[in-house]
């Protein structure tokens, strides 16, 4: 870049603009997510009770307390669990969804714009819209299904996999975009030589396409994962995290102590616990990345 | 090529996705007394009344307009000279002010709640609409960076370096000359950046305490009353809320499409 102004002054210029210009973004960044996190860090090494205005230092505390505390492992199981079968679900459907929109036909126009709708509408929007679909007399699921009504946000079990679906439901289009982009960068070519060489099309499916893709699923698949982990509007809105906490994720654990029990110090131990789970997710997929990469 | 199966397929993702939508739209304009019936045998508009004069629905749209819309100019004022300093200019830093950008989008939000909490708290800003820019920017920033990032590149490095033979600084090169023909991109950023904003909850549930300066899903969470859920209102006031957006994402959808896979694809 930049090959005709090459005079050291001009460049030394140029660098010392460029930090000009990136430095309010470096700041708010250093503000609001840097300064944030440590403080997070810090508060979770006090004991902090705001309405009494309590504040003492606990040092490890609160971590001590966390490995025997049986609510925080069965938010972590259920955050895991909620994570693993959504974006599963949601890989499964996006590739035939992407592959679709990525196939010339009639429809194609009215799919692509109709999968955005789900993208665009508010969390909170759709799971109040599932909550009604859901709702145990007079929701479209057990008006379409036959046999008794079931109340299918108020029974364990069923609650987590109705949290899920809207899940699926809400997200699945994004990682349909993501993975559609990935298709559109794979030649024509590659195909017409497989069909050549008298390969089906299920064959080429699975030793041109699929290999091919592999980079725009995994990127794919850690954004969603990252973002399912941290799940907290849809199941705030469906359950608050009942029946008997079975839907009770990090989020909404950590949550419910800081604003609502109002205890600062154990909750940011929650919500750093939270974070640290995202970043140990992110340097597995990292790895993966960096190896589909270099091979 | 199978056609039946592609027709199938395509039918059965319509449903899937649209259904629920048509059906929240249908309840919407449904008569109160009829909801245990299997179809409504009248529409009406009753619930959009009530929605919008029986409760401070107005006020809460006018809420999340100002949150989101003070967000977006924020984060493009703040935004679009680092983009394009990362897009045409040689800086040590580059590549980790940009993964530390997609480190932050991927924050949970909970993970900051607290110390924000504080933090606005002590300023003053609980409790207030200006109050959402920072925390909001935590995620609308980082987007605003890649998507424009991205923009910026697609700009023939040609360019800048004609400006800067003209006589232009760097930043009078940005300034003169990209930032006018990023002009596209900076649409689609400050569609993407507010439609993020407007969507937003757990950090409006958390800051804002007052009724009145409640933001659209924070209202709509919690429209519900004691004693039952009032479904057409909520319906009335979901689509209210959405169908903007849903308006929106259609007309634009090439750009929203790209915008979104932008900083995804090409890194």
């Amino acid at each position: 870049m930049n090959g005709t102004v090459k005079a050291t002054g001009s460049m030394g210029r140029e660098r010392r603009q460029a930090y000009m210009l990136v430095a309010p973004a470096v700041l708010v960044l250093l503000g609001v997510a840097l300064y944030p996190i440590l403080a997070a860090v810090w508060l979770s090494l006090h004991r902090l009770i705001l309405v009494f205005g309590e504040q003492r230092w606990l040092g490890l505390e609160n971590y001590g307390f966390m490995l025997g505390d049986a609510r925080f492992w069965n938010a972590l199981k259920n955050t895991a669990y909620f994570t693993l079968v959504a974006v599963t679900v949601e890989l499964l459907l996006a590739v035939p969804l992407a592959l679709l929109l990525n196939t010339a036909f009639p429809g194609r126009g009215l799919l692509r714009a109709s999968v955005l709708v789900p993208w665009a509408i508010p969390t909170v929007v759709s799971a109040k819209l599932w909550a009604w679909l859901f709702n145990p007399d007079y929701g479209l699921i057990n008006r379409l299904l036959p046999g008794q009504d079931i109340n299918w946000l108020g029974v364990p079990g069923y609650a987590l996999h109705a949290a899920i679906l809207v899940d699926v439901w809400k997200t699945t289009p994004f990682m349909a975009l993501l993975i559609l982009a990935g298709l559109q960068g794979i030649s024509e070519d590659i195909y017409k030589a497989a069909r050549v060489d008298g390969a089906s099309r299920w064959r080429s499916f699975l030793s041109i396409t699929l290999p091919l893709l592999k980079p725009a699923i995994l990127l794919a698949l850690l954004f969603r994962t990252l973002d399912a982990f941290r799940v907290f509007d849809a199941i705030f809105v469906l359950t608050e995290g009942g029946p008997a906490n079975t839907t009770e994720t990090l989020s909404i654990y950590a949550y419910k102590t800081l604003m609502r029990a109002g205890n600062f110090g154990y909750g940011s131990m929650l919500s750093v616990m939270t974070f640290l789970c995202v970043v140990g997710l992110s340097l597995v997929y990292i790895r993966l990345l960096g190896k589909e990469g270099r091979g | 090529m199978k056609r039946p199966g592609l027709w199938l397929a395509t039918v059965a993702f319509l449903t899937f996705f649209l259904g629920p939508f048509f059906w929240q739209v249908l309840t919407s304009v449904w008569p109160d007394g009829q909801l245990t019936q299997p179809l409504p045998t009248s529409l009406t508009f009753d619930n959009y009344a009530s929605v919008l004069w029986g409760r401070p629905f107005l006020q809460v749209l006018v809420n999340s307009l100002v949150a989101a819309s003070l967000t977006t100019i924020f984060c493009m004022a703040v935004g679009a000279s680092a983009a394009f300093a990362l897009a045409k200019l040689e800086f040590r830093g580059r590549g980790l002010l940009l993964a530390a950008a997609l480190a932050v989008s991927m924050f949970p939000p909970i993970a900051t709640v607290s110390p924000l909490y504080l933090i606005l708290r002590a300023t003053g800003l609980r409790d207030t609409l200006v109050g959402l820019v920072p925390p909001y920017a935590t995620f609308a920033l980082p987007l605003t960076l890649w998507i424009l990032t991205s923009f910026f590149r697609q700009l023939p490095d040609e360019l800048y370096r004609a400006a800067r033979v003209d006589g232009c600084t760097p930043l009078g090169a940005f300034w003169r000359v990209l930032l006018p023909l990023a002009t596209p991109g900076l649409a689609t950023t400050a569609i993407l950046v507010f439609i993020f904003a407007w969507n937003e909850f757990l950090y409006a549930l958390t800051f804002l305490s007052s009724p009145e300066k409640r933001t659209v899903p924070v209202a709509i969470s919690l429209f519900a009353s004691e004693h039952k859920e009032p479904w057409g209102e909520i319906a009335a006031a979901s689509v209210i809320a959405t169908l903007p957006l849903v308006v929106m994402t259609v007309l634009f959808q090439r750009r929203i499409v790209s915008g979104l896979t932008a900083g995804a694809v090409k890194e």
